[in-house]
């Protein structure tokens, strides 16, 4: 495990993958009520949380229970049942221990729990790293799953900003809404583009 | 009065267009009409499955925990049909990759079995599965269409026009917003000139 490949972890699956404008995953929030930058923010900062979580607790039920019964088959279904309650856990877990921070992104969560995003990151980490071209380890899992939580964040804070200027311009009639923020994000998502073939390795000598 | 609900639930209530539901599958994997023909059917035939044992499990699944009951219901299904298709089409199986399980938490099926299928009959709640699913499949086709043909000249992998090169663009994850964007304007621009006409 060295920290120029996790580095490479981290750029790939927030920014070259990111799971919103290069996978197309996740994209119903995004068009949901969240204009404001500060509840965009905490919903990034709750599905961060959440999918670090559930992502390593998949690596490690599939590893450990699905695996040696070679049930991977039931894949879907244990991951579903796995973040379902695994959200619950984590509200009651926060109310209790970080009521400030539950007091933030409380409201999210339960919305979270069925969103495709983490479900899409759970079934990703039992799959091949994208980077060493492996199965993923534990920490790569965990890793992944909050760069992943982190390169959605970002989308959600891209599109509150583009939706905040919007709201301000002059769109036309048939445009305004949902088509015209398709539009803006199909542009970032051009943008994205940009990022592919971002390496580390040159940076450090790997 | 059957068939005036289905006709809405394909074309007004439309789930991408009308809802804006269930929009990562359409907006992912229309890259072409084989994928989009594949993923529609896919989820026309889990749709009226759940819609249909929903129907049928009405009375014995409590209030309260049903959401979590109808994920069981629907990831079963999904994963019935992932293996099934990676059985029968392997290549279609691997260019969907990762949309068909993730179908489970899909807002479609899970909207349908909640709103739908929860209070009415099996009957009625299999023609609104069909419907709704019809719609949907409607709807990953028409996208698929303008990115195909834009984005690769070719439709169901025939060449449209020969010598001319395509927009690849519209084959990466811009051209599905892009596709969406211009699908939904012509919609909403439908909508506003048929009300200012009355």
């Amino acid at each position: 495990m060295n920290i120029h490949a996790l580095l490479q972890l981290v750029a790939s699956s927030m920014l070259i993958n990111n799971i919103v404008f290069t996978l197309l995953i996740g994209f119903c929030p995004l068009c949901g009520a969240y204009r404001r930058l500060s509840g965009a923010a905490w919903m990034g900062v709750a599905v961060t949380i959440v999918m670090g979580t559930t992502a390593s607790c998949c690596w490690v039920i599939n590893q450990y229970v699905l695996v040696p019964r070679s049930a991977q088959y039931l894949h879907t279904l244990v991951f579903i049942l796995v973040i379902v309650s695994l959200v619950q856990l984590l509200e009651m877990v926060l109310e209790k221990f970080f009521p400030w921070l539950y007091e933030a992104i409380g409201v999210y969560l339960p919305v979270i729990a069925t969103n495709c995003s983490v479900l899409a990151i759970c079934l990703l980490s039992v799959g091949a790293n994208p980077v060493t071209g492996r199965p993923f380890t534990f920490v790569e899992a965990l890793v992944n799953g909050i760069a992943s939580g982190a390169g959605f964040l970002l989308a959600l804070v891209l599109i509150s900003g583009v939706r905040h200027r919007l709201e301000l311009s002059n769109v036309p009639a048939a445009m305004r809404g949902l088509p015209i923020i398709f539009l803006s994000a199909g542009l970032i998502s051009l943008a994205f583009l940009g990022f592919t073939g971002l390496s580390f390795a040159p940076m450090f000598g790997g | 009065m059957m068939a005036d609900k289905f006709k809405r639930s394909v074309f007004l209530q439309n789930p991408v267009f009308g809802m804006a539901l269930a929009l990562c599958p359409a907006l992912a994997i229309t890259t072409s009409l084989k994928n989009a023909t594949g993923m529609g059917i896919a989820v026309l035939c889990v749709l009226i499955a759940t819609n249909f044992s929903v129907s049928l499990l009405r009375r014995w699944i409590p209030y309260r925990v049903r959401i979590p009951c109808y994920l069981v219901i629907i990831a079963t299904f999904v994963t019935m049909a992932d293996i099934i298709m990676k059985a029968h089409e392997p290549h279609l199986s691997t260019n969907l990759g990762i949309f068909v399980p993730i179908m489970a938490v899909n807002c479609i099926i899970i909207g349908r079995a909640d709103s739908f299928a929860s209070k009415n009959k099996v009957g009625a709640s299999i023609i609104d599965a069909a419907g709704t699913g019809l719609g949907f499949f409607l709807a990953l086709l028409l996208c698929a269409l303008i990115r195909e043909s834009l984005g690769a000249n070719r439709l169901f992998g025939v060449t449209l026009i020969p010598h001319v090169e395509p927009m690849r663009a519209m084959l990466c994850a811009c051209g599905g917003f892009f596709s969406i964007a211009l699908v939904l304007g012509i919609s909403s621009h439908v909508k506003l000139t048929r009300s200012k006409k009355q």
